[in-house]
Order: C-alpha cells, then structure tokens, then sequence
C-alpha cells in the first residue's frame, strides 16, 4: 500500500522503532551535511533480517492479528485486482441481498468463472452495509443460488472466505442460518463443476465451512481456519476471554497446522508482513494459484469431480479402531 | 484438665454423638427428582415410568442415547454397530485439563465411549439405521468419532437402501479437534448428499439441545426434520446472540414451539407418540 500508511500491529513496533531512527539519521545528514551513510545502510540491513526473523516465526497469536488486520485486501480488492471483468449478481430471490456475501461472473486470466466471497468492510461504514462479514441466512442461500447458477452453465466455481462466522442474530436464527450452511454443505457435494475454495483471511466455523466444501482448499500463509474463534474457545473452556492467546497456540489454526491434517491442500504465500503490505502482489500470488488450480481440474469428468470432493472430505478426522 | 484436652474431649463427644444420628440413606436423595420447568418433587420411578416426562406440566428431561434407543427399537432388535471407532487427542489439546482426562470423565458420567450410538433397528417392524447422540459425553460436542460413526451409518443405510434416522443432542462441534471437528460437519453433510441422490429417507429428530455445528450439518438437512418437543434449538448460543444484539431474547426464543411457527422444522412430537409417529412416516414414503 504506497497511498496510505500502513497500520502497525504491536509486535511489529520494534522495526518500525530502528525505521524511524534510519529516517532521523536521514534527515540529521541533510540538515547538518554529515554523511551517516554508513550508519543507514548498517541500520537497512539490521532491519533486514529483524523482519526476516520476525515474519519468518510468526506464532499463531501474531498471524492470527495480521488474518485480522483491518487493511487485509478483502473480496473487492481481489475482484478488482485479478478480473478481466466482473458482473456481480445480487439477491437470494427470497426476498434478501446480504452484502456480506458478494458474487458473480468473472474473468480470470482467461477463465469464465463465478467468484464468490464473503466481504468485510474496510471502514466502519462499509463495514456496517456488509455487517463486518458475517453472513445471514439469506447469504448463504444467494451463494447457493450462485453455485447452482455455475453448475448449470458448467463455470467453475472460486470462493473466498474471510468471515468471523455466520451472524449470531435473531433473524438469523428465525429464518435458520444452520440450515442454510447444512444446506450448502450438502449441495456443494453435489456439483459437477471444480470448486475451488481459498481462505483469504479469518476462517471461523460453519460460517465459512459453509463456502468451502470444494475440490481443492487454499489457505494464504497468515490465514486461518478453525472450529470456533480463539476466543469463544477460551471464554467456553477457560471461562476466561482473556486466554485467546493460549486458545489459538491450543486449536491449531495456522495454515502448516491444517495442511498437515489435509484440511487445506496449499498454502498461498503472502508479501512479507502480511497482504496488506503489498495487495497487488497478494493479488497476483492469489490469481496464480487459482489458475495453476483450475488447470488441475480441467479435464476432470463430473463424476470424477464429484468423487475426488467426497473422497476428500470423507478422509478427514483422526479415531481409533 | 487444660483446655486443650477440654477441646479435645467436645470434638470426640461430637464426633460420638453424630454416629449415633439417624442414619441417612443417600439414595433416597436419588429417588425425587426436581421438575426443571415445573419445579414440582417427582418420585424417580414416577418419572421413569412416564418415559422421564414430568406428569404436571409435560416438561420432556433429557435422556441418554441408550434410553432413547430401548424407547425406539422393537425389543431386542437393535444391533450396534461401528462400536470399535474411539477417540484419540490428534491436536494434544490442553485447556484446564486434558482432552484424554475428560474422555476418561465423558465415559464414566455417560457410560459410553464416545456421543453417539449407531446402529440398525426395526421400529414396528421396519428396519431402520439410526444414530443417536448423547448429551452425557462432553455436551453431544461432535469430534472425529461422532462424524465417522453417523457416516459409516448412513453409508450403510445408502449400501442396503435403508431408511435413516438421526436423533440429534449436541452443543456444536467439538473444540478440542478444532479443524478436525469442523471437516465433520463437512464429511456428514457429504453423505446425506449421496442419500438424496440414491432417494432414501433420512429423517432428523431434533432433541434437547441442538446447536452449533450439528445444526449447521447432518441436523437440518433431513428429508423430514422433527424436534421433540420443548427442545432448544438453534446455530448460535442465546448468551452470544443477547451478547452481539444486545437486547433480551424473548423467553421461547429457540424452542421447538419457537422454530415450528418460523417454518424451520415440520413439526413436534410427544415423547410418547414417538415410536409410533416415526414408523407411520417411514411406513408413508413407501412407494404404493
């Protein structure tokens, strides 16, 4: 992001501490003309691999702040960033258009697709039209509109998650937010068309299980996935919300984690520090793995698809017998 | 005699005296029952007998799987199966204590090995597989075994063209699997998909409490989706939902009566008429 100032998340404030020591040492040399060059250069390269060490052994609790930090590129970003074109299609033709999920046809390198993900706002006024990303009912039922839409014109189907779950509200409950992922969970089995499913940012329960029952799961390298965020789990185990930060090390949600219980099947890499450093290149990573993965699926028969997807899904868990 | 022999001598006098009090039978303790709803003392035997349904005011207690099962399937016709899949700790999860020491809990308290039973039955004479969860080990909180034992079932009732039924009591899925507990959701929603497509009955019956993860998969996808009656029933839990709106919940918010009068399920059934409501559905989607 060249625009605007990045935020700086807490453990990053030592580096950012030796920049604006490099910045002074810059400024002091051309108000006094003394050459501390080869202070600056020292300092670049202390810098250097400060964040070579830092970013390169993030625990779980610092990724899980960067799969939250509020200039993550969300689905728009993407959108725009890696479509040739993109037409979104709005409403679950029940009467609902949840803004926290968003979806249409797109052009991707070439590729006809449908693009579908959850959307978090980046101010707090789009961030209150799409309801800080988490889906009603209604979402999850356009989204299944959408997939049914794919499957009928044989477009494969990309979806990106980045939701704290599906919203716990009344109307949810009223018009059955369980049923409408159950739903999507079972019809997502059915589909004769690649689905591809990539965990762009927070993967939090059946609210974003709820878009990825696909052939292939990603997961971007700070992302992560789980059963129930860090802290609903140590408020229920721990009657203490404060123990989010042992909770995250205790569920094991980071992307090598997952990718060792075949939960996801690759790991995107995202910019140092994190996407929000560089979107046009988180973007670009993003495009390239989704391509590399549609030309997986390609000349895969529907029977075929629909086999690998069960088969996958079907493997997971670990039990004694 | 010094006062501290004096004190000594009072504690032996009293500790004396309370052997000779009358002598307590803790079972009596266990022999009344304290109507949650009601508030009314019920001879256990009473309540027993009433299928462990309050006689005042009809309010349905929880029962364990095994119960469920004896009130279900035709004498003697039920056969387990799958009963060899047990839990392991594949995350090492440690919170207070370790997951290992409350499976250990979990099966002393519930007297099983994991939270749901399957196995195949006939309910009046029809053969039927069924799966029911139990709330005694660890709140009916779905893991790997729950999600591979209710496949493995419906697997089965796919591969002989059975009719299914799942009797549902769970909390959501089980955190100390994490990820793993949320692929199950996945994996049974997966087979329910094949029963569909193959056109056999599968049929849910929703019972106290139902939430989370079981009611985002295998819970609410039934051909028919049935709840007993006075179950809570619900995707969020009401304190999180009364946390994130910040409002009071109205009091029958998430009950049967609650989500039947919203369309969410196709209706609700006595404990009583049970058996008897089940077999006639099964017995109605025969082709005739």
């Amino acid at each position: 992001m060249s625009d605007k100032k990045v935020q700086i998340l807490d453990f990053e404030k030592p580096i950012y501490k030796i920049q604006d020591k490099i910045d002074e040492l810059k400024k002091t040399s051309i108000d006094t003309n003394i050459d501390y060059n080869d202070e600056i250069k020292k300092l670049e390269e202390q810098t250097k691999v400060y964040k070579k060490e830092l970013y390169d052994k993030l625990e779980p609790y610092q990724k899980l702040q960067i799969a939250r930090h509020p200039q993550r590129p969300n689905f728009m970003d993407y959108v725009s960033l890696m479509c040739d074109d993109f037409i979104e299609l709005h409403g679950d033709r029940h009467g609902y258009d949840d803004k926290a999920i968003s979806g249409g046809l797109a052009s991707i390198g070439g590729h006809h697709v449908m693009l579908i993900g959850t959307m978090k706002g980046k101010s707090t006024k789009e961030n209150l039209e799409c309801n800080f990303g988490m889906p009603q009912p209604q979402g999850y039922r356009k989204a299944l509109r959408l997939f049914e839409h794919a499957n009928r014109f044989d477009l494969p189907i990309i979806t990106l998650v980045d939701t704290m779950g599906a919203y716990p509200g009344m109307m949810a409950e009223e018009t059955g937010q369980g049923e409408a992922i159950a739903v999507n969970l079972k019809e997502m089995a059915k589909l004769n068309v690649p689905t591809i499913a990539v965990i762009t940012g927070e993967g939090c329960s059946g609210g974003a299980l709820g878009l990825a029952v696909a052939n292939k799961v990603m997961i971007l390298e700070h992302a992560y996935y789980t059963v129930i965020s860090p802290e609903g789990c140590a408020s229920i185990l721990w009657k203490d919300a404060s123990m989010a930060r042992v909770a995250t090390d205790a569920l094991k949600i980071t992307g090598a984690d997952l990718l060792k219980y075949h939960i996801v099947d690759e790991i995107i890499k995202e910019p140092t520090g994190g996407a929000h450093y560089d979107i046009e290149l988180m973007a670009n990573n993003l495009k390239t793995a989704l391509l590399n993965s549609l030309e997986e699926f390609k000349n895969m028969t529907d029977e075929e698809l629909r086999n690998q997807r069960y088969s996958k899904f079907r493997a997971m868990g670990v039990f004694e017998q | 005699m010094t006062l501290t022999d004096w004190f000594n001598k009072r504690k032996t006098q009293q500790l004396a005296a309370r052997d000779n009090d009358v002598h307590i039978d803790d079972s009596i303790g266990k022999l009344w029952t304290l109507c949650y709803n009601c508030g009314a003392q019920l001879p256990k035997k009473d309540l027993e007998n009433n299928l462990m349904v309050c006689p005042n005011c009809d309010y349905h207690f929880r029962i364990g799987a095994r119960k469920r099962i004896e009130l279900i399937a035709d004498e003697n016709s039920f056969e387990e199966m799958f009963a060899n899949i047990k839990p392991c700790d594949p995350l090492e999860f440690f919170d207070t204590q370790s997951y290992k020491m409350r499976q250990e809990q979990a099966k002393n308290k519930s007297g099983l090995d994991e939270a749901v039973v399957v196995g195949t039955c006939k309910i009046n004479g029809l053969k039927t597989a069924i799966a029911v969860m139990d709330f005694d080990y660890m709140g009916g909180s779905m893991g790997s075994v729950v999600g591979e034992k209710i496949t493995r079932i419906l697997e089965y009732a796919l591969e002989h063209r059975l009719p299914s039924i799942v009797f549902t009591s769970s909390g959501g899925a089980r955190m100390q699997e994490s990820a793993l507990s949320l692929m199950q959701m996945a994996k049974t929603s997966c087979i329910v998909a094949k029963l569909n497509e193959a056109k056999l009955l599968y049929i849910t019956v929703l019972c106290e409490p139902t939430f989370g993860g079981v009611t985002a998969s295998f819970g609410t996808i039934g051909d028919i989706i049935i709840a007993e009656k006075g179950a809570r029933i619900g995707f969020a839990g009401r304190r999180v939902i009364e946390q994130t709106i910040r409002q009071k919940l109205p009091a029958d918010f998430q009950t049967a009566e609650y989500l039947l009068k919203y369309g969410q399920i196709d209706f609700i059934v006595e404990r009583k008429d049970m058996k008897n409501k089940l077999a006639k559905l099964i017995e109605l989607h025969i082709k005739k």
